[in-house]
């Protein structure tokens, strides 16, 4: 199960963070810190994984922005690194060409798009079609 | 850059990215904090729009790392607001400040019901995610029921009966009781038929976390799996938008094969069938391909199809795809697949006897062991861990040792405790023990912890060949100029002990030691300064006759450290000055330390002790402890209290000690360090309270146990004449346990000609043998576990009247951590299916441990497979016509397998089947040599006709030139096709047609109609 997820910048600013599992705030604030310090630092030539803790982070780099799961030591590794490219798919479509500053200023479409995409730290969907249209029916009602 | 929509919001945005620094942007924050605190307290003139735009303000400042103390009652109150924009907020934000533990959240609970079993689909998504995302005990009582109504009502939108399912997984994670198990196992099954691909997704991981807590509930979903797994894998019916890069749903084929992996096994045989076919098909199917999202979902399905098949103990042929599979991918230079490769070699290392094949690896995975990756390194240290034994333990661990030198502190300690685990595990001799633990000490005594110090003193106190040496490698360490704290203690406490064995060599008379031992005493901490106090004690005693110079210079430290503030060493000072004044008492007071009672190492059970933590129960780990428990089953054993049986990751050698984990909780207070009060009052040597505790303490060697396990073949009797004197009363009744199933292991030998045939805390017994014709040879290696001799070893042969076997002579006793091997000579006089036994027995302190062991030299052994064409066959075949050279039988109850399998198993039997021979395909046919002393070399030919249509039937012809041959042969095969070795029956929970799903557990009724 993913225990959490992260968007963050080069520089460490978080741009998403989502808990699945409870955590305090200062508890958050470290371990933003912590897996920042453990992804900014690697090869590209490396693998995608990389242990946190009792867990294991997933995570992919785009342009300047990370994004990482971190999910059960036993989980399917390659299975949840795709997950992370489906959401970008998902978040490039819908942003059209999406960038830094998109996920910036709508930060709170991303949190939307993200609980169409994943819930209980479980994959719901993945159909990026599904998600767009979804999306779509959700900006005519506000 | 798109607009958020929110012109403040947006603004605000703008004025903190234009913050030239940290100070700047901290102002500009807490101005709008201040801003949005105020608007919150008069909140009356405040429009539903502006407070939407306050509490995304308070998100985003909460994102960026800023404490917000305050508003959260704002978020939760927008939840209950009437139109959606404003809720939408509520939740959102809700669910991202809060968490199930804040008390704010409660407020929301009846709202939140509301939203859920309200008739606004938009509120009911809302409501769902919220629950779903930060839902807790709490929402799981109250809620549980409405969010199963929704997962299955036919009047919803697939969009919310998705979030429904992962909402009601969210909710049985909180409360597993939550989720009606009675019916509910009927609904997921149904569910499984869903068209939709969303919750189809969701439901296979509620399905997962459903299975892996009971599998025996959710049966009836197992074929539905199977089929799902089939649709995806063949592509048939897969809408567009479910495939990535051309795969269809390759998170959804994971999720499924995940769950497979938690029923124990698939019995029925069309089911497993269709399985195997399309886990072949992903095995072989997968190929590397340019685009790396397409590469890595294909991966994806591929490592779990490897697991899947780990799990259901596939054919050899299969699983040898599998392990070449592996092969390759620990060579490639792609990192991800190389790390994928390397961590499920190590999970396969726990499923299956696959150490030889992996071995043949080592040379590449020493190589990954120095890749610049540090998750790759540590892949590679996990599985060199283990794949370590007797035969590599020397390399791996040289290799380790080299390691430790460059490798990054995180991963020292782990490293320094795997080092000192196999170094005791597989030493080959205790002196190399030593000198590994010793290096280790050397090169990274910061990350050796204390336990790994105290092991080794245990060792070389149990063990009297290796004081000298031990001495001796402490001297030379003590030499050095600089050298670790730790290093000090042991050496000064092995020096202490026994240097006075060395006393003969030069430079190790009691002065020189001293005096090197002295020149450390400055740089030392005060935790080591009462060792080194006591060593000088020793010392002192030991020097005989006593020497007047360095007793006074003894003394004087003594006398230097009796005021000093430290409570330990003015103690242990003010006693050694005192004891020294006693004369000839002293030598009594300041004996040798004793031997201390065999227990488990605390190194392995510290790394025991790390267990992963997992929304799901591993699916090996699972596994594992279901074997152990159904072993103990068989031995009518009941299992240690709460705590399972353990076999962590790469121990899985390591005696089940879980008997002695409990006793060491037991004993811990029935036994005080008292019990050593006769032989030292006050144990000299020891640092403090805590070591004590650790070295002295609970003398678990095995505590209480009903003694009535005799019918697995292990009988203990008591022996009063051997008991130690330490040893606690109860043990005379305790009982060695076997470690893995004795049946299993024999049934594993009849196919294969070298392996264990018998292990327990103490003795592992292990065999290879060589056949040629009627005659054979088989070594029994008897490996003793410990660090103390294993004595009064008998072995006897109990042989059947048609075999001959020679035992040659079998040492009484096994020395520590050694292994002997007794060949036995073996020659096949006459057909016979009847097997010998091993009568074998041995004494470890008081247990006097006795088994007897089926032995595999039987009838296969001494047959050869051979091709036959059908010009020799069919002659031949009419030429033993009927009764008694040829014989025919009906055979039922036969295990079900498929064609290829048992082809599979008569050749492993060496039954070699040559197909094409028999016109019909549902048959086999199958020729073979015997060779005894009174048949010479004999051609048997066996048919074998089965039933398409009831795989437990089949019809079987053996003929041969010999009336008893046939018999015996035909009884033979008889007993190997029936046979369930893998799953004990009893174990086994029976697979339900995929049309009649199980009766519920609760309808006696049911039940009973199942039992007749």
């Amino acid at each position: 199960m993913i225990r959490f997820i992260l968007l963050q910048n080069r520089q460490g600013k978080t741009r998403l963070a989502k808990y699945y599992i409870p955590l305090e705030e200062s508890e958050k604030h470290k371990v933003e810190y912590e897996v920042h310090r453990l992804v900014v630092n690697r090869d590209p030539k490396f693998t995608n994984f990389v242990e946190f803790r009792t867990h294991k982070v997933i995570y992919r780099r785009y342009a300047g922005l990370f994004f990482s799961l971190c999910v059960d030591i036993t989980d399917n590794e390659l299975a949840y690194l795709e997950s992370i490219h489906l959401f970008v798919e998902i978040l490039d479509h819908f942003f059209s060409n999406v960038c830094e500053l998109d996920l910036v200023f709508n930060f709170h479409k991303v949190y939307l798009i993200l609980d169409e995409f994943i819930l209980a730290g479980e994959l719901q969907e993945t159909s990026k079609r599904a998600i767009i249209e979804r999306m779509g029916e959700l900006e005519k009602q506000e | 850059m798109a607009l958020s929509g929110m012109r403040g919001l947006s603004v605000f945005i703008s004025d903190v990215r234009n913050c030239q620094n940290k100070e700047q942007e901290r102002l500009r924050v807490d101005k709008e904090l201040g801003n949005v605190r105020t608007r919150f307290k008069n909140e009356k003139g405040l429009t539903p729009y502006e407070k939407k735009k306050y509490v995304w303000k308070m998100l985003y400042i909460y994102m960026l790392g800023y404490d917000v103390d305050f508003g959260h009652m704002e978020a939760v109150s927008l939840i209950s607001a009437p139109k959606y924009p404003e809720k939408q907020v509520g939740y959102i934000v809700t669910s991202c400040l809060l968490n199930e533990n804040h008390d704010f959240l409660r407020l929301a609970i009846n709202t939140v019901r509301n939203d859920i079993i309200g008739r606004n689909e938009t509120f009911q998504c809302l409501a769902l995610t919220l629950v779903g995302n930060i839902g807790g005990r709490e929402f799981a009582e109250s809620l549980a029921p409405d969010v199963q109504k929704l997962l299955i009502s036919s009047s919803c939108r697939p969009l919310v009966r998705k979030k429904a399912a992962l909402c009601l997984l969210r909710l049985f994670r909180k409360n597993p009781d939550v989720v009606n198990v009675d019916g509910w196992s009927d609904r997921m099954a149904q569910l499984l038929d869903e068209r939709d691909f969303g919750v189809l997704t969701s439901s296979m991981s509620l399905l997962v976390a459903l299975v892996a807590s009971n599998h025996e509930a959710y049966w009836s979903c197992l074929p539905k799996c199977v089929k799902v797994l089939e649709r995806l894998a063949r592509n048939q019916d897969i809408p567009q938008e479910y495939t990535y890069y051309g795969i269809p749903s390759p998170w959804l084929q994971v999720k499924t094969m995940r769950s497979l992996q938690y029923f124990p096994t698939i019995e029925d045989p069309s089911t497993r069938r269709s399985l195997f076919e399309v886990l072949q098909r992903i095995l072989m199917g997968t190929d590397v391909v340019k685009n790396v999202n397409k590469n890595n979902a294909s991966h994806a399905v591929l490592f779990e199809a490897l697991a899947l098949v780990m799990h259901l103990d596939a054919e050899k042929e299969m699983m040898s795809q599998c392990v070449a599979l592996l092969g390759k991918f620990i060579a490639v230079r792609e990192p991800n697949i190389r790390y994928l490769g390397l961590e499920n070699m190590t999970r396969m290392l726990m499923v299956t006897d696959v150490q030889d094949i992996i071995k043949r690896h080592q040379a590449q995975i020493i190589t990954s062991l120095k890749d610049p990756d540090i998750s790759i390194r540590r892949r590679a240290l996990d599985l060199l861990y283990g794949m370590c034994d007797v035969s590599n333990a020397k390399d791996i661990v040289e290799e380790l040792l080299q390691y430790l030198s460059t490798a990054e502190f995180v991963m020292r300690e782990e490293l320094s405790l795997k080092i000192a685990i196999l170094a005791e595990k597989f030493a080959p001799d205790l002196s190399w023990y030593v000198d590994v633990i010793l290096q280790l000490i050397d090169k990274a005594g910061d990350f050796v912890s204390d336990d790994i110090w105290f092991r080794v003193v245990q060792f070389v106190t149990n063990n009297e060949d290796l004081q000298p040496y031990a001495a001796l490698k402490s001297r030379e360490y003590l030499d050095k100029p600089a050298i670790h704290e730790t290093m000090v203690k042991v050496s000064s406490y092995i020096l202490g002990e026994y240097s006075h064995l060395l006393a003969r060599r030069p430079g190790c008379s009691p002065k020189e030691i001293f005096s090197l031992i002295h020149e450390k005493l400055p740089t030392v901490s005060t935790s080591t300064i009462p060792i080194l106090l006591s060593t000088y004690a020793k010392i002192l005693m030991h020097t005989q006759p006593p020497d007047p110079e360095l007793q006074n210079q003894i003394l004087a430290i003594f006398r230097k450290y009796e005021s000093c503030i430290d409570a330990e060493i003015q103690q242990r000072a003010v006693e050694y000055l005192e004891l020294s004044k006693k004369g000839a008492a002293l030598m009594d007071v300041l004996a040798e330390m004793p031997k201390f009672p065999e227990r488990q190492s605390s190194l392995i059970k510290k790394a025991e002790d790390t267990e992963a933590d997992t929304a799901e129960q591993s699916a090996i780990r699972l596994r594992t402890q279901q074997q152990t428990s159904n072993a103990l089953a068989v031995t009518d054993q009941p299992s240690a209290n709460g705590t399972p049986p353990v076999s962590h990751l790469g121990l899985v050698k390591v005696p089940s000690m879980a008997n002695t984990d409990r006793n060491l909780a037991d004993q811990g207070e029935t036994e005080p360090d008292g019990t050593l009060t006769v032989v030292d009052p006050q144990p000299p040597s020891v640092p403090s309270p805590d070591v004590l505790g650790d070295l002295l303490g609970p003398l678990a060697i095995e505590g209480p146990q009903p003694a009535h396990n005799l019918s697995s073949g292990v009988g203990i009797a008591p022996n009063a004449e051997d008991a130690l004197a330490l040893a606690p009363i109860e043990e005379q009744t305790a009982t060695v346990q076997p470690i893995g199933n004795i049946a299993e292991r024999f049934q594993a030998l009849v196919l294969k000609d070298s392996g264990i045939l018998y292990e327990d805390p103490y003795i592992q017994i292990g065999t290879k043998a060589e056949w040629r014709a009627h005659h054979g040879r088989l070594i029994l290696f008897l490996g003793n576990k410990n660090t103390a001799p294993l004595v009064s070893v008998q072995a006897l042969i109990l042989p059947p009247s048609h075999l001959r076997i020679e035992l040659s002579l079998v040492p009484e006793t096994i020395p520590p951590r050694a292994q002997v091997q007794c060949p036995l000579e073996v020659v096949n006089l006459r057909p016979s299916r009847d097997v010998a036994v091993l009568d074998f027995s041995y004494n470890f302190g008081v247990q006097l441990v006795n088994v007897k062991l089926r032995l595999p030299a039987i009838l296969n052994k001494f047959i050869q497979p051979i091709t036959i064409s059908a010009e020799e066959f069919f002659p031949q075949w009419r030429s033993l016509s009927g009764p008694p050279l040829k014989l025919q039988e009906v055979v039922r109850g036969v295990r079900p397998m498929s064609l290829l399998e048992m082809t599979n198993l008569l050749n492993s039997l060496r039954l070699m089947v040559c197909p094409g021979l028999d016109p019909n395909a549902n048959n086999l046919v199958a020729s073979t040599t015997f060779y005894s002393d009174s048949t010479r070399a004999m051609l048997c030919l066996v048919r074998i006709e089965t039933d398409p249509a009831d795989r437990t039937q089949l019809r079987m012809t053996v003929a041969s030139g010999d009336p008893t041959l046939t018999l015996e042969l035909k009884e033979f095969i008889k007993e190997q096709l029936i046979i369930i070795p893998t799953a004990p029956t009893a174990a086994a929970p029976p697979v339900p047609q995929p049309t009649s799903p199980p009766p519920p557990v609760s309808d006696p009724g049911a039940l009973l109609a199942g039992l007749l």
